[in-house]
């Protein structure tokens, strides 16, 4: 890895009781790059996240946060480093989209040192960054999906963090702002080289996102790499137990999952005349 | 929302401070027993040991610092309460506090036939630690720790074991019944000064403890995940405000008894008031909930006049439709 590494697990083990989720895992995650979490229900990407972020403590062996293990760093002095925005959060009822964003900078504040202009800067750059501005007296609730989930992400982006944690950031939202959200997050890493890691359970998005994808099944990393290299159909069948064919997406060229299945063929018919 | 701004704020926060006062003088002054205000003010400057004197300085005065520091306690704790547990229902007495004072107090008549009110303020103050203590520790058990699901069935838990003891015990005993049955309704009369200077120092902690860990309950309030991702210690930060609620509602039930619904009804209040910013909430949920016992006990003694009824009843009596309303628009939400 020339760019080196974001993240990094080392022998890491994790459990739910007796139930072993995730066993005995190296995992390099690259600086820079957006890596996407596939699988199915159910295979562990999720608490493989939500372990990284140190949510959920390992059973054994260590997660490296820029090559220091994460759980002798302050809890503080991650969340300066690392984002986390879990699966479905939700606000208090009655807190605005500007306090939502402003809790982002917790991990700043002192005794000594409340508020400064910086945190404001931070502030105003994230509702910026997420298209928020217009919003940011509205209160959370009274938001629609998407532009929900735009100001957790602006709370994340106000954290000011070099790599940003989200967990199925797209689930719930319609395909418009599935669209949206995934495009933010790729401008985020174009514009300003974040590390993004994500859980998505779209694999055709995903393999238009992802730099880096990493399919988990059986309580490891089954297949890592660019999704042109690693998605096909045996991947998906092997990950998923899915037949399916792995054709080009005619847009932008990367791999697209056409699954087989029942459902009303006329292909050999009139056909479907786009 | 009615304040909306911070200079706004402000003002009320002082403006509430000045209420309290006005409502304190007012439970001085009006009573049972004919005063005046200029009565009042001789009271404390030129004492001449009058009946009208007397009952000013030893019953009145008592009895307003009482209510005014019993309703801050309650308000305050029922708002950490409330963000512990995401639950618009909680309350001291929903987590066993009020059940484990009164079994405590029970306990200490029946078994060592001890009926003195002073002796009943560290019992219960003993009993609400022990109970709130114990739902602590049953709600932390479990791989995730304290939760506020497991919080609040475990509160529900202790709280019907400890209620269903205390009746049993009155039952096989009718004689403590009598005893203790004035307690049991709550009051803030008949208590000496000397009564609310014994737990105040407890009181004074949990009030500026509350203030200190307000920004952080701000942060928890977003859930744990993500108050853990910005790096807050939601384990420390959730036993800090049990050790808040302990000394608040433990204070405040030892010197008054189980007063109930205004550890509820005040946060709501509140937060219409001020909104949801912690710093905020909790030093006007305490001047509201101080308001609301002083209002509450002075219409205490006007209502069947020239008997009283007890406080805890009035608080039930205001308190029961507005939790009515809070449950209602809970469910169709």
């Amino acid at each position: 890895m020339t760019a080196g590494q974001a993240i990094a697990t080392k022998d890491l083990t994790l459990s739910y009781g007796d139930t072993i989720i995730i066993n005995e895992l190296d995992l390099e995650i690259p600086k820079g790059e957006i890596t996407v979490f596939i699988g199915g229900n159910g295979c562990g990407k999720s608490t493989l996240l939500r372990s990284i972020a140190r949510l959920l403590k390992p059973k054994s062996g260590a997660v490296l946060l820029e090559g220091e293990a994460i759980a002798k760093l302050s809890t503080k002095d991650v969340a300066r480093k690392m984002a986390i925005l879990p699966q479905s959060p939700s606000a208090p009822e009655g807190l605005t989209v500007l306090q939502l964003v402003k809790q982002g900078r917790y991990p700043y504040q002192t005794w000594l040192k409340q508020w400064s202009t910086e945190d404001e800067l931070k502030v105003r750059n994230a509702l910026k960054a997420t298209g928020m501005e217009e919003l940011k007296d509205r209160t959370v609730d009274s938001l629609s999906g998407g532009q929900r989930q735009r100001a957790w992400i602006a709370m994340t982006l106000a954290q000011d963090t070099d790599t940003i944690l989200l967990d199925e950031p797209t689930t719930y939202l319609d395909m418009t702002h599935q669209i949206e959200i995934l495009d933010l997050l790729f401008e985020l890493n174009e514009k300003e080289k974040r590390t993004i890691v994500m859980v998505l359970h779209d694999l055709n998005l995903s393999c238009r996102y992802a730099h880096n994808i990493v399919a988990i099944k059986d309580q490891k990393v089954f297949a890592q790499g660019k999704p042109e290299h690693v998605i096909n159909c045996g991947l998906v069948k092997n990950v998923f137990g899915m037949e399916c064919e792995v054709t080009i997406d005619p847009l932008f060229g990367t791999p697209l999952c056409i699954p087989y299945g029942k459902g009303r063929c006329i292909i050999k018919g009139q056909g479907f005349q786009g | 929302m009615l304040l909306k701004t911070n200079s706004m704020r402000w003002a009320g926060l002082f403006a509430a401070m000045l209420l309290l006062l006005v409502l304190m003088s007012f439970s001085i002054v009006y009573g049972y027993t004919d005063t005046t205000w200029k009565m009042a003010i001789d009271a404390f400057t030129q004492f001449d040991g009058s009946n009208e004197h007397i009952i000013i300085q030893s019953v009145r005065l008592p009895r307003a610092l009482i209510a005014a520091a019993v309703g801050a306690s309650l308000a305050i704790a029922g708002v950490l309460l409330q963000t512990l547990t995401k639950n618009p229902l909680a309350a001291p007495e929903i987590f066993g506090i009020n059940a484990g004072a009164g079994f405590a107090v029970v306990i200490t008549v029946t078994l060592f036939s001890i009926s003195n009110l002073q002796v009943f303020t560290w019992v219960s103050f003993l009993g609400a630690a022990v109970s709130f203590i114990f739902v602590y520790i049953i709600g932390s058990i479990g791989r995730e720790g304290l939760t506020p699901m497991k919080l609040t069935l475990a509160g529900a838990a202790m709280s019907a074991m400890f209620a269903s003891m205390t009746q049993g015990f009155l039952v096989i005993n009718e004689t403590a019944l009598e005893q203790v049955l004035f307690w049991l309704a709550g009051s803030v009369s008949g208590r000496k000064l000397e009564t609310l200077t014994a737990v105040l120092p407890y009181l004074l902690a949990g009030w500026i403890l509350s203030l200190i860990l307000a920004g952080k309950l701000n942060v928890l309030s977003m859930g744990e995940d993500v108050a853990k991702g910005l790096g807050l210690k939601t384990g420390l930060l959730k036993l800090g405000a049990g050790i808040v609620i302990v000394l608040l509602s433990g204070g405040a039930v030892a010197v008054a008894g189980p007063i109930g619904f205004l550890g509820i009804v005040i946060p709501h209040l509140t937060r219409a008031v001020v909104g949801i910013d912690h710093r905020w909430v909790i030093p006007y949920a305490g001047l509201l909930g101080g308001m609301l016992l002083l209002i509450a006990d002075i219409a205490s003694r006007y209502i069947i006049m020239p008997q009283e009824v007890p406080v805890g009843v009035m608080t039930a009596v205001i308190g029961t439709p507005f939790f009515v309303y809070i449950a209602r628009r809970g469910f169709n939400q």
